[in-house]
């Protein structure tokens, strides 16, 4: 009994780690699901938009195209806002440098490469992996695989345990034991 | 050692409470994005005087020495409590300080120095922002030091302050100047 509530200590401690590790991540990894709401709905973003966008919303695939690039860049003055929602100023005008570039035939990998270049890897909302990064992507996995590696080791030292090292069952309500504790089990006759 | 097993998420615990407090004490404004162009060369720029629209100052003209570009408008409020000190700051003759006046207009702005004292050698007008966004800039006021081949070696985002420019820029440029 003290194993298993050391056990279920140390899964709450890892329980408690993952989510915190894990939200070090959020702005990191936006769900694509948004991103792509965002760029699969450029033309009727538009109207939402600061008049400096209207101009060139006549070109929807452009308008598409530089939403899908800047909803992965995070907007310098609004921090939590992506530079496609951004109704900043350095925003709109971020948002007609990318339509100047994608028209100049610049690839998104470009486009990326000339922000961080100005703003570093934070404009980034999927920061690229390398060593100062590790941590960042990994952690949540190998907190994982601890936690799951201790769950195996755990339960399989309780399974080789004898009968008379558990606690008995509860009683039924009828006032006899669910199971008769001293009688072989199935699981345990090895 | 099986006996301290029990001690586990004591220590997790006590982990992530350090990072927690580490981050509370650092006092780290998350605004503060560290620039990617320290010490990187500035990138090239070659607009008009504020004061002088026939006359045109490129960045080549400013390799040789060590010079300061301080980004700040008319509309900008931060610039109104930074620009007492920066005033005060060029009586030194430190360095030559140069103005890069983002997404304004040439009258306010003008009028805006001839009312609060004009603290530079000369401002750049930077009418659509775009050597704003090459220097990265996202808040104005920002101010860089750039030294005599052209290198950013420092970079304040925000309002200057006496101690900044005292505990900073001045250590910087004897060392730059040395």
């Amino acid at each position: 009994m003290a194993d298993l509530r050391r056990l279920l200590a140390a899964l709450l401690a890892v329980a408690a780690v993952v989510p915190a590790v894990a939200a070090q991540a959020p702005d990191a990894a936006p769900s694509s699901a948004s991103t792509a709401a965002v760029a699969a709905s450029a033309p009727a973003t538009v109207k939402f938009e600061a008049p400096g966008a209207r101009l060139t919303a006549a070109d929807p695939a452009l308008e598409a195209r530089m939403l899908a690039i800047t909803g992965e860049l995070r907007c310098l003055v609004c921090q939590n806002q992506t530079i496609a929602d951004s109704h900043a100023d350095l925003a709109v005008d971020l948002r007609q440098e990318v339509r100047e570039m994608l028209q100049k035939g610049r690839t998104p990998e470009q486009i990326r490469k000339y922000m961080t270049d100005r703003y570093g890897d934070f404009v980034l909302y999927r920061p690229p992996l390398k060593p100062s990064t590790v941590v960042l992507w990994l952690g949540p996995v190998v907190l994982l695989a601890v936690a799951l590696l201790a769950l195996v080791v755990v339960i399989r030292k309780r399974a080789r345990l004898a009968d008379d090292q558990f606690e008995p069952d509860p009683m039924l309500d009828d006032g006899t034991e669910a199971v008769d504790a001293t009688s072989p089990r199935p699981g345990n006759l090895a | 050692m099986k006996a301290l097993k029990f001690l586990i998420p004591l220590v997790v615990f006590l982990v992530l409470a350090g990072f927690c407090a580490y981050a509370l004490v650092q006092n780290h404004d998350p605004h503060e994005v560290p620039s990617p162009l320290i010490d990187k060369p500035a990138p090239e720029f070659a607009l008009t005087r504020l004061d002088q629209p026939g006359q045109t100052i490129h960045r080549a003209d400013m390799l040789g020495k060590v010079w300061m570009l301080n980004v700040w408008a008319s509309w900008c409020e931060a610039c109104r409590d930074e620009h007492p000190y920066l005033v005060e700051f060029a009586k030194l003759k430190a360095l030559p300080i140069y103005g890069l006046d983002y997404k304004d207009q040439r009258e306010p702005a003008q009028a805006w120095l001839a009312e609060r004292g004009n603290p530079y050698d000369a401002s750049l007008f930077d009418a659509n922002g775009r050597v704003g966004i090459d220097f990265g800039v996202y808040g104005v006021p920002e101010t860089f030091v750039i030294d005599k081949q052209g290198v950013i070696r420092y970079k304040k985002i925000g309002a200057l302050t006496p101690e900044a420019l005292r505990d900073d820029v001045l250590p910087l440029l004897r060392k730059l100047n040395g």
